[in-house]
């Protein structure tokens, strides 16, 4: 008979990445059906309950305390796991406490002890990150908050007191920024140079640098504010900010602004902010329409465009096409994206070409995945229904697997689009990965695979080397995603 | 909170700016306010008679025989359980006492001046190690001791003092640290500081040469007399920082074998309490953690000044015996201490941390938020009356006390 | 405006970070000889959500 087994560790703390790693192998033991390790939060408990892995000793957790939960064929085969894994639990924080060097336990004393200190990076869960923002801004640091599920009232809190404070607050969900060519969280090894970005986006971000780095120009700094920043219940106030350093930096010549399309109270600010600076600036805005912009400034409709506008204009290197052809039966394309806004800038290339697209993550012109079952599905497996209780696509690309299967099996679709996204942050080896998981489902004459590979030479991945081990598996790698997109419309016939 | 970090400053500005001196040694009977006859002076918040823990009940008995006011230790006990004898917390009434802190009108304490306010704080002279009745001793040998120190080395002392002008005390514990005293597990240095400082006083104004040598000697053999006078400092320094509003500041911790109890500037007098927890140590040979009592004593006062467990980086020698291995763990115990208080003290360095100061003012907000709970140096008593102190270790204040004290503190700033 | 001078601008001045949270990101950024403290982080008053912004309040 199938049982639930909770054991519960009172005061244990774990950081969440390495508790998935470890739920991953817990689930891969014998007899072991599920299985879950986190920290005793509501919100946790809950997704365990969802998952019938809450047992009664479980739910008594508190938010401090980890919960090991197993759902196993039986009782022998859940202890067996436990105690396989609890070793594994233990040894990791024993050669932590073995260390005798000291770590401050909070943000007050790392600072005292590091009076030069200027940014707190945040990476803790949610519900935890918006109070170490709130003693980080107090002592005068600059924030990066990577953090996401943080409320909306504590990302204005926030705002304004950094404001007040005359600190950034780059985030909540500020997956990319590089600073002096030090790249943060998610982000590309780019070359140095004198173009400035401010993008509430961390893809758009890695794009654009990437294209920039690639293209033989250079990158002064990338500063994130996190996806809401420009709504209005937020009023750009970091958008705001990070413009204003730039226009002060002296190593920063063209800035380059990347986000959805702003509220309808922020745009005349940022428009403002924009005309009072006298450096150029190129505005990408994914999705938005018929922008009235100050005559410093140009507007960009891809990311591909935003790259190019900020390096003079010119178009950069062409694809090839891709060298086969699909029988008539194969007229769908389908997206899987790690990036959600590499997802978006594919469905603006679709839609301008006169394709109907859907989409979890639409852009203005799409419509959502269920509403019309003709549309070609480009899809961001990034969202949250993908990632609730996993690792984000870009960390762990196992998510991609369940989709990729049924696109494979679907004699409808002709192409299937993939971002491979590398740089800090991101799996060793994407590429790769993809290839393994392709091996299994690859058939004959099954549809295309045409991917780009988000980053640069010189990021740890190194990015000629993902596009070699995607190249010789057949799958045809475009030069940018934008590329990769207008390859598909080729291959298709489609007039771009 | 701006209020708060006013009040706090305000806190650290009296505990920094304190000139605590020993002045006397006094029978607390002639001294302690409101201190009457049958009237036992304990360790920790109050509790009553059916509440305390073996030795503390033990300690009382013998008390109560040294006084007079029973024959023998069964009458006693008759008394102190019947309502006979009344019971209040030392602090109540400007004193601290180690352990199980017994202060009664004839014992003689020590009197410790804080010049710059002018209060004073009141404790009794250590008895030494080993069976005695801060540990629940109370047979003979106890008593006799009790009284050796009543009737000569109390008077001796006091007489010295006051003919010396007293011993200023915050140079001294400079040196102890620099010397390796974290002043709670450790004050060999201390003790021998200040029998230097006292010993040719002491001869001036000494006609009796056989209790002359016997007072010296009795200091010279005591590796913690300075205990109880660090403790009398940290009672005059830390008085005066209570009723600060708004302040998070922690003006006392102790313990009395049964609740372990803190008080909090800016909520004025109360008491907040928690079970005590069992310290976790080394013991003496033949005896276990099967022997141990909870944690007791008001000497948690000298944590709450900076030093013991938040002085540990001074002290390897004392990091070693309470488990902590390395030198290098025992700075670690001082850094952690350094993230729950407010100030660190530039008067009481250590050298070995490139003069850091020790760790002053502990503030529950920080304890409450960090989790880090302070960590206490402390002996470890026999549960059983009379037996005495069996091994010695370390113990961590309760964290509920703290939680208390900070919604206590929240609701009194009208904060939810 | 904060010009390039302002202790607080991140930019054209030392990177010193401190880290909350996943220990990969301090190892990339000593990678890249940026100061950094990974702090020894746990859950704020014991993982008690409530506790915590009570204490946010009170200004830790």
């Amino acid at each position: 008979m199938e049982v639930t087994l909770n054991i519960v560790f009172q005061g244990f703390y774990k950081d969440s990445v390495a508790l998935m790693r470890l739920s991953r192998d817990l689930a891969a033991l014998d007899g072991v059906n599920e299985a879950g390790l986190m920290m005793g939060s509501p919100s946790n408990k809950q997704i365990l309950k969802d998952a019938g892995l809450l047992a009664d000793e479980g739910a008594a957790a508190e938010g401090g305390d980890l919960i090991l939960a197993i759902r196993a064929n039986d009782s022998a085969a859940a202890q067996k796991a436990a105690e396989t894994i609890e070793p594994q639990i233990k040894s990791q924080t024993r050669s932590a406490d073995g260390d005798t060097e000291w770590r401050p336990q909070t943000i007050r004393a790392a600072a005292k002890a590091n009076p030069g200190a200027n940014l707190a990076l945040i990476s803790v869960p949610g519900e935890f990150a918006a109070a170490e923002a709130r003693k980080a801004i107090s002592r005068g640091l600059n924030v990066m908050m990577f953090s996401d599920n943080v409320s909306i009232e504590d990302e204005i809190s926030l705002k304004i007191q950094a404001r007040e404070e005359g600190v950034l607050m780059m985030g909540p969900d500020c997956g990319t920024a590089i600073l002096d060519g030090v790249p943060l969280a998610f982000a590309n090894q780019v070359k140095r140079g004198d173009i400035g970005i401010v993008g509430a986006s961390g893809t758009g971000i890695q794009e654009v640098t990437s294209l920039i780095s690639n293209n033989g120009r250079g990158v002064s700094h990338a500063i994130g504010v996190g996806g809401r920043d420009l709504k209005d219940e937020i009023g750009g106030v970091s958008t705001l900010m990070g413009i204003d350093r730039l226009d002060a930096d002296t190593a920063t010549k063209h800035i380059i602004l990347i986000s959805k399309p702003p509220g309808e109270k922020v745009l005349p600010r940022i428009m403002d902010r924009i005309a009072q600076s006298a450096k150029p600036f190129t505005v990408c805005f994914i999705g938005a329409t018929d922008l009235e912009l100050p005559t410093n400034a140009t507007a960009a409709r891809t990311l591909k465009d935003a790259a190019q506008a900020a390096l003079g204009g010119g178009e950069f290197e062409q694809s090839e096409s891709v060298g086969t052809s699909l029988p008539e039966s194969r007229k769908g394309i389908r997206g899987l994206y790690s990036g959600g806004t590499l997802a978006a800038e594919s469905q603006l290339i679709l839609l301008d070409a006169g394709l109907p697209v859907a989409s979890n993550a639409a852009v203005p012109g799409a419509v959502g995945l269920s509403e019309n079952n003709e549309a070609h599905q480009i899809i961001d497996l990034g969202d949250d229904q993908y990632t609730q209780g996993r690792p984000h696509p870009m960390i762990d690309p196992e998510i991609r697997h369940e989709p990729l299967a049924d696109a494979m099996a679907d004699s409808t679709i002709g192409v299937i689009l993939i971002d491979i996204v590398i740089g800090y942050g991101a799996h060793p080896d994407p590429a790769g990965q993809l290839v393994t998981m392709l091996d299994d489902l690859r058939g004959e004459n099954g549809p295309a695979i045409i991917a780009s590979v988000t980053g640069t030479e010189l990021d740890p991945q190194v990015r000629s080397s993902q596009i070699k081990a995607l190249e010789a598996a057949d799958i045809h790698v475009a030069e940018s995603n934008a590329d990769a997109a207008l390859a598909a419309l080729r291959l298709l016939g489609v007039n771009s | 909170m701006e209020l708060i970090e006013k009040a706090n400053e305000e806190a650290i500005r009296r505990m920094l700016g304190a000139e605590p001196v020993l002045i006397d040694v006094v029978p607390a009977g002639e001294i302690v306010p409101d201190l009457q006859d049958k009237m036992i002076l304990h360790a920790g918040p109050p509790l009553e008679w059916d509440r305390m823990c073996g030795p503390m009940q033990g300690a009382i008995a013998g008390i109560t025989v040294f006084e007079g006011w029973a024959s023998d230790l069964e009458q006693a006990v008759d008394m102190a359980s019947s309502g006979d004898i009344a019971f209040d917390a030392n602090h109540h009434h400007d004193a601290v006492g180690p352990m199980t802190g017994m202060t009664t009108v004839s014992q003689p304490v020590m009197v410790v001046e804080n010049k710059i306010i002018g209060n004073r704080a009141y404790c009794a002279i250590n008895e030494g190690l080993g069976k005695v009745m801060r540990f629940g001793g109370n047979d003979e040998e106890v008593l006799n001791r009790l009284a050796w120190i009543r009737d000569v080395l109390g008077p001796a002392m006091g007489k010295a003092l006051k003919d010396m002008g007293g011993i200023e005390l915050k140079p001294l514990i400079a040196r102890g640290l620099s010397m390796g005293d974290e002043m709670h597990q450790r004050n060999v240095a201390c003790s021998g500081l200040v029998l230097r400082a006292i010993a040719s006083a002491m001869a001036r104004t000494s006609d009796d040469t056989t209790a002359l040598s016997e007072s010296l000697a009795f200091i010279s053999a005591n590796d913690q007399f300075h205990l109880n006078i660090t403790m009398a400092m940290g009672k005059a320094i830390m008085d005066p920082v209570r009723n600060i509003e708004g302040s998070s500041i922690v003006t006392a911790m102790s313990r009395n074998g049964t609740d372990f109890g803190i008080r909090v500037s800016g909520t004025g007098d109360e008491w907040f309490t928690a079970p005590v927890e069992m310290p976790e140590g080394l013991y003496f040979a033949g005896y276990s953690e099967a022997d141990a009592n909870p944690d007791m004593g008001d000497s948690t006062i000298v944590e709450t000044i900076g030093l013991g467990g938040f002085a540990m980086g001074a002290s390897p020698a004392v990091a070693g015996f309470v488990g902590a291995g390395a030198a290098s763990e025992a700075a670690n115990y001082t850094y952690r201490m350094g993230e729950i208080c407010a100030a660190e003290n530039p008067e009481w360095t250590i050298p070995s941390l490139d003069y850091l100061g020790v760790p002053t003012g502990i503030d529950i907000r920080l304890v409450v938020d960090s989790g880090i709970a302070p960590t206490i140096n402390t002996g470890i008593a026999h549960r059983e009356p009379g037996i005495g102190q069996v091994g010695a270790g370390v113990v961590r204040a309760p964290m509920a006390c703290f939680e208390q004290a900070v919604r206590r503190l929240a609701a009194n700033l009208g904060l939810s | 405006m904060p010009s390039d001078q302002d202790d607080k601008s991140l930019l054209g001045g030392d990177l010193s970070v401190i880290n909350v949270g996943l220990d990969k990101f301090a190892s990339e950024l000593a990678e890249h000889n940026v100061s950094v403290v990974h702090l020894d982080w746990k859950p704020p008053a014991g993982g008690g959500a409530e506790l915590a912004t009570l204490l946010s309040k009170m200004g830790t």
